[in-house]
């Protein structure tokens, strides 16, 4: 398949329904740095899971993928190197963080049932479709309005209060 | 086509005659709070521009007293920004601090037919006054402050239409489990609040409903307004203000009917909130090793009102912890006043400052391994309140009090009856 930043492919790993944020980013770890908020996710329900992902890896999950806090889940989740996220649903507040933070997170009804653990995805943003070459399935994936998706693919919100002035730029290091 | 109060306030705040489900809506927001989380160093920019410091708030409430080095300098950064801005409603550790939430509300910030925002999933909170308030992100928080706009995505409504009266003893909580317990999650929809019943509701229960909306996952949780909270809200903010109610012909995704007289206490099940909800009777005599009652959700006056009647007169039972925890340090005062705080100290209880400590597993209240916890707050996902191996059932705060005596999960129906022993 072809690369570019809206065509993407990675290896699979599933999770279940109400996927909640403490799992992502366990509350002691909130006031650490996001480098060690990024090695905290999934602790406590997948440990294997940041010992054995590789850069670029897809979540697949059920319904309300997301649930709970405000904290900065997906930014770990882009930080960890997941190189993006299939959700039946996705909870609000996570989608906002995913935007926010330049974070590619989908919906796309009957993804638990089209992908096993380990399976490949490939997701074209362009098209809106997911695909599992195993199988050959291809699924539709919601289509994100533009001005949102043009922030979840240019890293979030944050450059753009930069680039207007309103904020001052992260400082180096 | 008529629109739902969510839809009229996102319409005004939009500058647009009307929104629908699946619009974005880029709104100007009203109210624009900090919490001390807000400024920990790995979240917080350094702010240039503020758009208008009228419209902001900032409260420490996670991180209060400063327990760690990082949290006094969340608070030093938050201090020095309210200074530079020359903002003027900074609720500091001190008499005028409190949880963001219910400081919002002892207020009476958050005006009806407006928006707020928050970095704190449970800004739904102020619902309860007809304000259309989310929990947002950080970066939602700083774009807030420095422009004055948030964006939302628009979802369709669920109406709740309530009838009766709670019986004595069961709570707003109560409705919650129930709601939860039945309907489950509410992923990108709004929840709105009203019916003939909605009136016999306290504010303070309508703001444990609509606290607790978070954990429905909806999008904006909306109570109609009545006289009761247009009085509250006038009398302790006098900016003007135009509150929200639905058109008739508004569009629902679902309308729905409680009888509040048909509901009784519940108990949520460990590690998750919705579809979670049992009888007390299916897990009476679990035993505990702490009981709390505080939070956003339940630091209320009336929340301490209740655990006062219960436990008046009685013990906690031995090796049980009992942790209490008002919403505001102007709460507090009034519970002290009111004796409620002599009667939870007599009983054994630990009443702590304000603070959203406990509930979150920060401080004043986190569980060991293997531990069992009853709470009246907020959340109940594995972890949350400390160790992931901690079981965490969540109730109403009579249930949590009644529990507390009892070292074991316990129904606090004899001591509305007044039959307890």
């Amino acid at each position: 398949m072809k690369s570019s930043t809206n065509m993407l492919a990675g290896r699979v790993w599933k999770f279940g329904d109400n996927i909640n944020t403490d799992l992502m980013l366990p509350g002691p770890y909130l006031v650490k740095s996001a480098e060690e908020q990024a090695k905290a996710v999934f602790i406590s329900n997948r440990p294997e899971f940041l010992r054995e992902m590789r850069k670029g890896d897809v979540i697949v999950g059920g319904f309300n993928y997301g649930m709970g806090s405000s904290r900065p889940a997906a930014r770990s989740l882009r930080n960890c190197g997941v190189g993006f996220l299939l959700a039946e649903t996705i909870n609000g507040l996570f989608f906002r963080n995913s935007v926010n933070h330049g974070f590619r997170a989908l919906e796309c009804p009957g993804v638990t049932q089209a992908f096993e653990e380990g399976d490949t995805a490939e997701l074209s943003i362009e098209d809106w479709t997911a695909t599992n070459p195993r199988t050959g399935q291809t699924l539709p994936v919601t289509p994100v309005p533009k001005v949102l998706l043009d922030m979840m693919l240019s890293g979030g919100i944050l450059p753009l209060l930069e680039a207007q002035g309103l904020i001052a730029p992260r400082k180096a290091g | 086509m008529g629109m739902t109060m969510t839809e009229k306030i996102l319409a005004r705040a939009s500058g647009s005659a009307t929104v629908k489900p699946g619009d974005v809506a880029v709104v100007d927001v009203e109210t624009a709070v900090l919490m001390d989380m807000t400024f920990l160093p790995e979240g917080w920019r350094e702010i240039l521009k503020v758009h208008d410091p009228e419209k902001v708030v900032i409260v420490f409430d996670h991180l209060v007293p400063a327990p760690t080095i990082q949290a006094a300098e969340a608070h030093r950064t938050g201090r020095a920004f309210a200074a530079r801005f020359g903002i003027e409603r900074l609720h500091d550790v001190g008499p005028d601090q409190g949880i963001a939430h219910a400081v919002v509300a002892d207020r009476a910030y958050a005006l009806p037919g407006t928006v707020l925002v928050n970095g704190d999933s449970h800004t739904c909170a102020a619902g309860a006054f007809n304000c259309a308030a989310r929990g947002v992100g950080g970066p939602d928080m700083l774009y807030a402050v420095t422009s004055g706009k948030a964006w939302f995505r628009v979802g369709e409504t669920v109406r709740y239409d309530f009838t009766g009266k709670l019986p004595e003893g069961v709570s707003a909580k109560d409705i919650f489990l129930t709601i939860a317990g039945t309907y489950g999650a509410h992923v990108n929809q709004n929840v709105e609040y009203g019916g003939p019943g909605m009136s016999t509701l306290s504010i303070n229960g309508r703001r444990t409903l609509a606290t607790m909306g978070a954990e429905l996952s909806a999008e904006f949780v909306i109570f109609e307004p009545d006289d009761a909270l247009l009085d509250y809200v006038r009398e302790r903010n006098k900016q003007p203000f135009e509150p929200a109610s639905p058109d008739p012909d508004a569009v629902y995704h679902e309308r729905r009917s409680i009888d509040l007289g048909s509901l009784e206490p519940l108990v949520a099940l460990p590690d998750a909130v919705v579809n979670n909800s049992v009888r007390i009777s299916e897990v009476a005599g679990e035993k505990i090793d702490q009981a709390f009652i505080g939070s956003c959700a339940n630091g209320t006056l009336d929340d301490l009102a209740v655990a006062a009647k219960v436990v008046a007169g009685r013990r906690v039972a031995r090796g049980t912890r009992f942790i209490v925890t008002p919403g505001t340090q102007a709460i507090y005062r009034a519970a002290l006043k009111a004796g409620y705080i002599e009667t939870l100290l007599d009983a054994g209880a630990v009443v702590t400052p304000a603070t959203c400590g406990a509930c979150w597993g920060g401080h004043m209240g986190t569980l060991g391994p293997g531990e069992v916890c009853i709470t009246a707050s907020t959340r109940n996902f594995k972890g949350r309140m400390g160790d992931p191996s901690a079981r965490i059932f969540m109730a109403s705060p009579a249930t949590v009090a009644a529990s507390a005596l009892a070292g074991a999960i316990a129904h606090p129906g004899a001591f509305f009856r007044g039959d307890a022993a």
